[in-house]
Order: structure tokens, then C-alpha cells, then sequence
């Protein structure tokens, strides 16, 4: 979770190679609003989405799960493991605490409850947002986005 | 039209399967729970699709003894496309000829000549558990609404 205290919370359900959730993150960074990020990598469209999603844990257990989250969306061609280290490095991470984290049971454990989470929440399709409790699946709407701008 | 209601039993129908198989009719309801995922068409623009969703937790499904199924007007080769393309191994079942003949006996057939996104649980009696119908294509159905309707009936 960031953004300022107090604000509006928006809970986002994403994957790392969705291009639409790339977009959708990098607006509403730009707003005044609390995002909880919540991981619902669909695998057979989106082969590296489990891994990168692994990869921002990993990187959450070092404190540094948002930079590597913005990392990930900032460059969606480049998630293969070389690129995942590279980005690891470039933060100052341990690299080798980051690749045993992210290849353990703990961490896919963490993801796959996001996931199962998703899915009982009727998750269907990303990017699926939550603001006060209603479900909006897919890329806002106009109205949401006026609506989140308060 | 709306969607076949729970407690009815399910008519005659008949679905292409790819490779020449014999159709998929009522008799392959025999013997588990089976849930029929009708969609409107194949390669139909969303960024990520219910089947691949559904593909995440099929395992589930099974542990539990339900087999899905997803079925459109498509031709069949047009659907293993489509699944080759999703990467899912979620069997695909066709209605392309006579076109729509199994959707409109499952009520869900669009007067556009295309499926309904709909759900139709059907238990190993042959006989409807459950059924839901999305209020429009673009609403896309959680697998959550499976999983309820099988703790629920």
C-alpha cells in the first residue's frame, strides 16, 4: 500500500505484462489515493506475469516493493530472469537473498493468495479495481477516472 | 430468451468437438458435474479472458469433480485457434452448424447469432443445478460465481 494516509484506497488487481494495468498504474500514481497492489497473474496469457509478480516480493522482503513494481511496469518487454536481476541490482538489492526469496515456496505461496483472494472477490479480468467496495473489471471508465479525482 | 433455470432438465442438444470426435450430447453429462461456459466468439478483444481465468483454477474444479467446457458458434477450427492461442486446455465445444441449435436449447442464444456469455451447471443426472447469465458480453463472469453455486446447491 501507498500514497497518503487518509486518502481514498484503491485496491488494484494486476499483472506485470498486462499493458492496460501499466497504464491504469502509472495514473493513478499521479492521483491523491492510497493503491494496495494485489497480484493476479493469469499465466497462460501472460507467461512471465507469475514470475515478475515472485520478483516484486522478493523484492518487498528487501523493503523495496514499490520501486521494483514501478520498475516492472516501466519496461513490460524486458521480464525474463536476466532482467529481473538486472533491476534487483540497480535498487542495491542482495542479489542472492532476491533470487533464492523469489523462487521460494513463501513467496508463491504470497501470490497465489492474492490470486485466490481475486477470485473470490469475482476477479475475472485485469486490471480489476475496488473503490468502496464495488468491483470495476477492466480499464476505468471516464466517469471512475472523475470519480477517483475527487 | 433467457438462460435454461435450475431444476429443469437438460433437452437434446449436440456440439461439434474438434477432430472428428462424436458430437458431445446429453449422454457425456453422465457421471460428473459438468459446467458449460458459452461465450460470444473466439479472439473477441479483451485484454486477458474468463477461459484463461478459469484455466488458473481448473485444478480446483477438478479436485471437486466438475469438467468445463467452453462453447460458441465458432467453428472448431477457429476454437482450437483460440485455445492455442489463450493457452488454455479448457475443452472447446462448437454450435457453428446447425448455428445455434444447442444455444437456444440452453436459452442463450443472441438475436445476433451468437452466445450469450452465460454459465449452465449441470449435475450428473442431467439435470440443471444452476445457471447465470452476464448482463452484457463485456461482463465477464468470476469463476467465484462457479464455486459459490457448488457450496450452495
Amino acid at each position: 500500500m501507498r500514497g497518503p494516509a487518509g486518502a481514498r484506497l484503491v485496491i488494484v488487481y494486476g499483472d506485470y505484462e498486462c499493458p492496460f494495468c501499466a497504464a491504469v498504474d502509472v495514473r493513478l500514481h499521479e492521483l491523491e489515493l492510497r493503491v494496495a497492489f494485489r497480484h493476479f497473474p493469469v499465466r497462460s496469457s501472460h507467461p512471465r506475469a507469475q514470475a515478475a509478480a515472485c520478483a516484486a516480493e522478493a523484492a518487498a522482503r528487501q523493503d523495496a516493493f514499490w520501486p521494483f513494481h514501478d520498475a516492472l511496469f516501466a519496461d513490460q518487454g524486458r521480464l525474463e530472469d536476466p532482467h529481473l536481476w538486472a533491476r534487483a541490482e540497480r535498487l542495491g538489492l542482495d542479489l542472492a537473498r532476491f533470487d533464492a526469496d523469489r523462487r521460494s515456496d513463501a513467496v508463491a505461496e504470497r501470490v497465489r493468495a492474492d490470486f485466490r483472494g481475486g477470485i473470490r472477490a469475482g476477479v475475472a479480468t485485469t486490471p480489476t479495481l475496488f473503490v468502496d467496495g464495488e468491483r470495476h473489471a477492466g480499464r476505468p471508465d471516464a466517469a471512475l477516472w472523475a470519480a477517483l479525482r475527487g | 430468451m433467457a438462460v435454461i433455470e435450475a431444476g429443469r432438465p437438460v433437452p437434446e442438444f449436440s456440439l461439434a468437438r474438434f477432430e472428428g470426435d462424436p458430437p458431445f450430447t446429453r449422454q457425456d453429462l453422465r457421471g460428473g458435474t459438468t459446467v458449460l461456459v458459452f461465450y460470444p466468439f473466439a479472439f473477441s478483444p479483451v485484454c486477458t479472458d474468463q477461459l484463461s481465468v478459469y484455466q488458473e483454477v481448473v485444478g480446483d474444479f477438478e479436485a471437486r469433480g466438475v469438467t468445463l467446457y467452453g462453447v460458441s458458434c465458432d467453428a472448431v477450427w477457429s476454437q482450437r485457434a483460440f485455445r492455442d492461442k489463450l493457452g488454455v486446455t479448457i475443452e472447446q465445444l462448437s454450435d457453428f452448424e446447425p448455428k445455434g441449435a444447442a444455444c437456444r436449447v440452453f436459452g442463450v442464444l443472441h438475436p445476433g447469432g451468437f452466445a450469450q456469455r452465460a454459465l449452465v451447471m449441470i449435475g450428473p443426472d442431467g439435470v440443471v443445478r444452476w445457471s447465470h447469465e452476464a448482463d452484457s458480453p463485456g461482463d465477464l463472469p468470476g469463476a467465484n460465481l462457479i464455486f459459490d453455486a457448488l457450496d450452495a446447491t
